[in-house]
C-alpha cells in the first residue's frame, strides 16, 4: 500500500465504471441502458488517458525546449474509440426506435409481457 | 463527474438524463485536457458531448421521455454484481504503476520511438496526428469501416419501417423514415 495516494485516480475511474455498469443492469428502460453504456465507455477512456499521463509532461506536440511529453499512443487509441463509440451508440438508438415502433414501449419488462401474450 | 453519474442513475426523466450525459462527457473532456490529451478532449467535446446528445434527443423525440422506476429485485442483484466487480477491479489497480510515473512500462515500449523519431519520419509536430495517420493508419482505416457499417446498419434498421408492425400505425413509420438521414449524418462525423 506504499503507493496509496498515486492510485486514487484509478479508483475514482473504477467507481465511475461501476456506476455505468449499475445503470445498464438495474434499469429496464432501453435508452437508460444506452446512457449507462456511455458512462462506462467514458470511464474506460479516462482510464487509458490516466495511464498516458507523465508527471511534469506536456501534451505530445513537439516544440522547442520541451523535453518531457505525455504518452501519445493511448491518446490515439482513445481517439479511435470515441468515434467508434458514437457509431455504436447511434446503432443502438436506431434499434431502440425500431423496438418502439414494433412494441410501442421501450421498457424491458413490458416488452417481455407483450412477447408472452403472443 | 461522480455526482453527474449518480444523478443519471437516479433521475427518471429521460430528457434530464440525456442532458446530464452531455455534461458528463464535457467534464470528461475537461479531465482529458488536465491530463494532456488535447486531441482526445476536442473529439470528446465535439462527438461525445455534441453528436451523441443530439442522437439521443432525436431518439427521445421518436419514442418517449418517461422512465418507470427499476424494480427492487433488479436493484439488489445489480448492486451485488457491481460491488463485487468494483472490488475486483480496485484490487487489480494495486499492481498498477502510480499516476504520472515516468518509469511506467507503458511509456517505454513504442512511445519513445514515436516521440523521438516521428518529426524526422513523418514531419508533423503533433505526435498524436502522426501516429494516427501514419504509424497506425490501418487502425484508422478499420475505424472508418466500423463507422460505415454502423451508418449502413442504422439505415437498414430505420429504413424498414414499412414492415408489418403490431401496435403502431403509418404515422410512426413516417417519423422513422424522417429520422434516418439525420442519424447517418451523426454517425459519420
Amino acid at each position: 500500500m506504499e503507493q496509496f495516494p498515486g492510485l486514487i485516480p484509478y479508483w475514482v475511474i473504477m467507481v465511475l465504471m461501476m456506476m455505468g455498469l449499475y445503470i445498464v443492469i438495474a434499469h429496464g428502460n432501453l435508452i437508460k441502458k444506452i446512457v449507462g453504456l456511455n458512462v462506462f465507455q467514458v470511464s474506460v477512456f479516462l482510464l487509458y488517458i490516466t495511464m498516458a499521463k507523465v508527471e511534469g509532461g506536456t501534451a505530445p506536440i513537439l516544440a522547442e525546449g520541451i523535453k518531457l511529453y505525455s504518452n501519445p499512443l493511448p491518446h490515439v487509441l482513445i481517439l479511435t474509440a470515441i468515434v467508434v463509440g458514437v457509431a455504436t451508440t447511434a446503432l443502438g438508438l436506431a434499434l431502440v426506435v425500431r423496438i418502439h415502433n414494433a412494441y410501442g414501449t421501450i421498457e424491458d419488462e413490458e416488452i417481455d409481457k407483450l412477447e408472452d401474450q403472443t | 463527474m461522480v455526482i453527474a453519474a449518480i444523478a443519471i442513475a437516479r433521475i427518471h426523466d429521460l430528457f434530464a438524463v440525456v442532458m446530464l450525459t452531455g455534461i458528463f462527457s464535457l467534464l470528461g473532456a475537461a479531465a482529458y485536457v488536465v491530463m494532456d490529451a488535447v486531441d482526445v478532449a476536442f473529439t470528446e467535446a465535439a462527438v461525445g458531448a455534441g453528436a451523441s446528445t443530439v442522437l439521443m434527443l432525436g431518439t427521445l423525440a421518436l419514442t418517449t421521455s418517461k422512465e418507470r422506476p427499476a424494480p427492487a429485485k433488479n436493484v439488489i442483484s445489480a448492486l451485488i454484481v457491481v460491488v463485487f466487480t468494483g472490488v475486483v477491479l480496485i484490487y487489480g489497480t494495486l499492481d498498477m504503476p502510480i499516476y504520472g510515473d515516468p518509469m511506467a512500462p507503458i511509456h517505454h515500449h513504442v512511445a519513445d520511438h514515436y516521440l523521438g523519431k516521428s518529426s524526422a519520419e513523418v514531419g508533423l509536430p503533433n505526435v498524436v496526428t502522426s501516429v494516427l495517420a501514419s504509424y497506425r493508419s490501418y487502425d484508422t482505416l478499420g475505424e472508418t469501416f466500423v463507422i460505415f457499417t454502423a451508418a449502413a446498419g442504422v439505415l437498414a434498421i430505420l429504413g424498414q419501417s414499412r414492415l408489418p408492425r403490431r401496435h403502431h400505425d403509418q404515422e410512426d413509420s413516417e417519423k422513422g423514415m424522417v429520422s434516418s438521414p439525420e442519424k447517418s449524418k451523426g454517425a459519420s462525423t
